[in-house]
């Protein structure tokens, strides 16, 4: 009976993720800039040389031709060249995606595990001075535009106590004679990002799980519980956290989705050599076969990301109906 | 001995707009394998007498005086490590278990073995042994103990609730309107198969409902509370056909009797008071169409009409006077 719900899940997400390759595609057909002239660079391009780019990259064919040269090359793991790179696309994106990927799960592992502590703590102690504090630290971070935030802890952590780098991934110019002494470097450059996108995520978190947890508190099956003689610990663990956890998976995998594109912003301010990153650098240069993988790389991790809250969440709800 | 006897309890509710006194001075005994009807309009203090006998308030609710005597000791005053021992080992209750009062996403047989391994510190597989007979006492199939809540019907629902509460043998059980919301064919079966344990395990039970008409097989004795006091209580025949107190009379006028010629139900007119401001006097009287000058003066004493028998009014049985 799982089997055939995750299955039919994964049969929803494939549609979903055909349909997004095709509007992706059209997508980018209908936006403005002549993409020839963002290659070339060059107003004085020779008639002969403008021909010669346009035939490397399929830009002289119709239309639909263009499309199914894309499909086809794109089941083969091809995503064209990118006009700023003159790389594959995929080669760019592969190169950029793991700082991503390090610096999006190191903050989501910290602000699930901080976050979820917190709303549990903030509800169970409704009303304290630990509540009150936890809830007004939540509300600020959770609200404070994310640039700005890493602005002050780069003016703070950076200028003001010289704790950490300001920018990039490793020391430029650095020599590195050992792996210790370079993760060394690596993980002081990572500290702040992850902090900035981790305080962001936090707030969020501790909130949601405050707000479920307050409302599961109230439901009749709390009751039994405490009136069959169990002691507070152990009706939070094992009664209420386990129904509060619900809603908060599919919040998790929302973001798990969306902050590889949502990094935009803490990758700037770093200059974190990630995802966002080149989606700004991409965005900047017109560089369309660039921006449209990244694009179908971020819309097929949200799918991705959905599937997995649903498969989760199938099997920490027994209601869910196969 | 008796099982249980409450002495002038008191419990009231401190919120922003002032005390309400949903226990104002309540009353009642209880023998071994006695079962006594607890009823009244809502919001009459039913719920929270029972809630008040193990502790169970909500936390602007607490008890201002009063004694409650289980099997002769006073359990008012006990530590929270005490009265979590007394919970469900000996005094257990039945929640409407067709609503909310079972955990969704735990199966039903762990909801119940969790009680076991709690209080008789029995292994997993043995408590897990022990809810199978449970289930088989309770008339439901022995292999759903795998099931979750929503995979059982209302009166499966509680059925399971029942089994939960005689899980660990205990003295005396709560029934907080165990059957609303179930259809009058399940409601008897529900009723009837608590009547055949009781009598078989020699417990006591209080039945909560604001239904007078189901009481009369399955209870011995019936208490009729108004507005935070007892009014009148006495066994079932006195209740029924020899009643003193005009709330008494008009409640069991509202509801159909089918076993006397057919009547129309004829409401209580007026609402029931604000319980932070009650009326002075009987709290009867402005609703009481019975009411002379003295009964919004003095609060009418109980006043013994036979053995076992009481009732509180200024003019008991005054209706029955031509
Ligand atoms: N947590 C609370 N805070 C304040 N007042 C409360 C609270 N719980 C109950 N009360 C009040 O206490 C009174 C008695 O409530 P209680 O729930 O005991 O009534 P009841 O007889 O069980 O009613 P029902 O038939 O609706 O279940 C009501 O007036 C109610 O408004
Ligand atoms: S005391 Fe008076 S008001 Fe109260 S029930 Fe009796 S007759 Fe009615
Ligand atoms: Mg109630």
């Amino acid at each position: 009976m799982k089997k055939q719900y995750v299955l039919k899940k994964v049969l929803q997400s494939l549609v979903t993720i055909f349909f997004v390759i095709v509007f992706n595609y059209f997508l980018f057909r209908i936006m403005p800039g002549n993409p020839l002239a963002m290659i070339m660079r060059n107003p004085r391009a020779s008639a002969e040389a403008i021909e010669r780019t346009k035939e490397l990259f399929g830009l002289g064919r119709p239309w639909y031709m263009q499309f199914f040269i894309y499909l086809g090359n794109l089941l083969e793991g091809d995503l064209g060249l990118s006009f700023i790179h003159k790389r594959p696309v995929i080669e760019v994106i592969w190169s950029r995606i793991m700082p991503t990927i390090i610096m999006v799960g190191l903050a989501q592992i910290l602000s699930i595990v901080v976050g979820i502590l917190m709303g549990v703590i903030s509800a169970w102690k409704r009303g304290t001075k630990i509540d009150v504090i936890a809830l007004s630290f939540s509300l600020v971070t959770y609200s404070v535009p994310t640039f700005w935030l890493g602005i002050i802890l780069i003016s703070v952590f950076s200028i003001g106590l010289r704790l950490f780098p300001t920018s990039g991934m490793l020391t430029p110019g650095r020599t590195f004679y050992d792996t210790v002494s370079m993760l060394k470097d690596y993980a002081s450059h990572l500290f702040l990002p992850v902090l900035t996108l981790s305080l962001v995520l936090i707030g969020e978190y501790a909130l949601t799980m405050r707000n479920t947890l307050l409302d599961v508190l109230t439901e009749d099956y709390m009751t039994t519980a405490k009136a069959k003689g169990f002691d507070d610990n152990y009706i939070i663990k094992k009664h209420a956290v386990p129904n509060a956890m619900l809603p908060m998976i599919t919040l998790i995998a929302i973001n798990m989705g969306l902050i590889i594109g949502g990094t935009i912003q803490v990758e700037t301010i770093f200059s974190w050599p990630g995802l966002g990153r080149l989606m700004y650098e991409a965005l900047n240069g017109r560089d369309y076969p660039l921006l449209q993988g990244i694009f179908l790389l971020i819309t097929i991790s949200v799918i991705l990301a959905n599937l997995i809250a649903d498969i989760t969440y199938s099997y920490l709800d027994p209601r869910v109906k196969s | 001995m008796e099982l249980l006897r409450i002495n002038n309890l008191k419990t009231y509710f401190n919120i922003s707009s002032g005390t309400v006194k949903a226990v104002d001075d309540v009353s009642l005994t209880l023998d071994y394998g006695e079962s006594l009807g607890l009823v009244g309009e809502s919001g009459c203090g039913k719920t929270t007498t029972a809630l008040s006998i193990t502790q169970l308030l909500p936390s602007e609710g607490s008890i201002v005086s009063g004694e409650i005597l289980l099997e002769g000791k006073n359990i008012v005053n006990l530590s929270d490590t005490e009265i979590k021992k007394v919970r469900w080992k000996e005094v257990s209750m039945i929640f409407q278990g067709a609503m909310n009062a079972l955990n969704p996403v735990m199966r039903i047989g762990d909801q119940i073995a969790e009680a076991i391994i709690l209080h008789e510190k029995l292994s997993y597989k043995d408590a897990i042994k022990r809810v199978e007979e449970l289930f088989q006492l309770v008339e439901l199939e022995p292999k759903r103990i795998s099931n979750y809540p929503h995979e059982f019907s209302g009166g499966m629902k509680q059925r399971a609730m029942i089994a939960m509460a005689l899980a660990c043998n205990p003295k005396l059980i709560i029934g907080d309107e165990p059957t609303t919301a179930l259809d009058v064919m399940v409601q008897a079966q529900i009723l009837n198969l608590l009547d055949k344990l009781r009598k078989e395990l020699n417990m006591g039970i209080i039945l909560i409902t604001h239904d007078l008409s189901i009481l009369g097989e399955t209870c011995d004795k019936i208490a009729v509370m108004y507005a935070g006091k007892i009014v009148e209580t006495g066994y079932v025949e006195d209740i029924y056909n020899n009643n003193k107190h005009p709330y008494t009379y008009k409640l069991l006028s509202s509801f159909p009797n089918i076993h006397k010629e057919r009547v129309m139900p004829d409401a209580i007119e007026g609402i029931p008071p604000d319980l932070i401001n009650p009326p002075s006097g009987c709290r009867f009287h402005p609703r009481c169409p019975y009411a002379k000058d003295i009964c919004g003066k003095e609060e009418p004493r109980m006043e013994l009409a036979n053995e076992g028998h009481y009732y509180a009014c200024h003019f008991g049985g005054v209706y029955n006077e031509k």
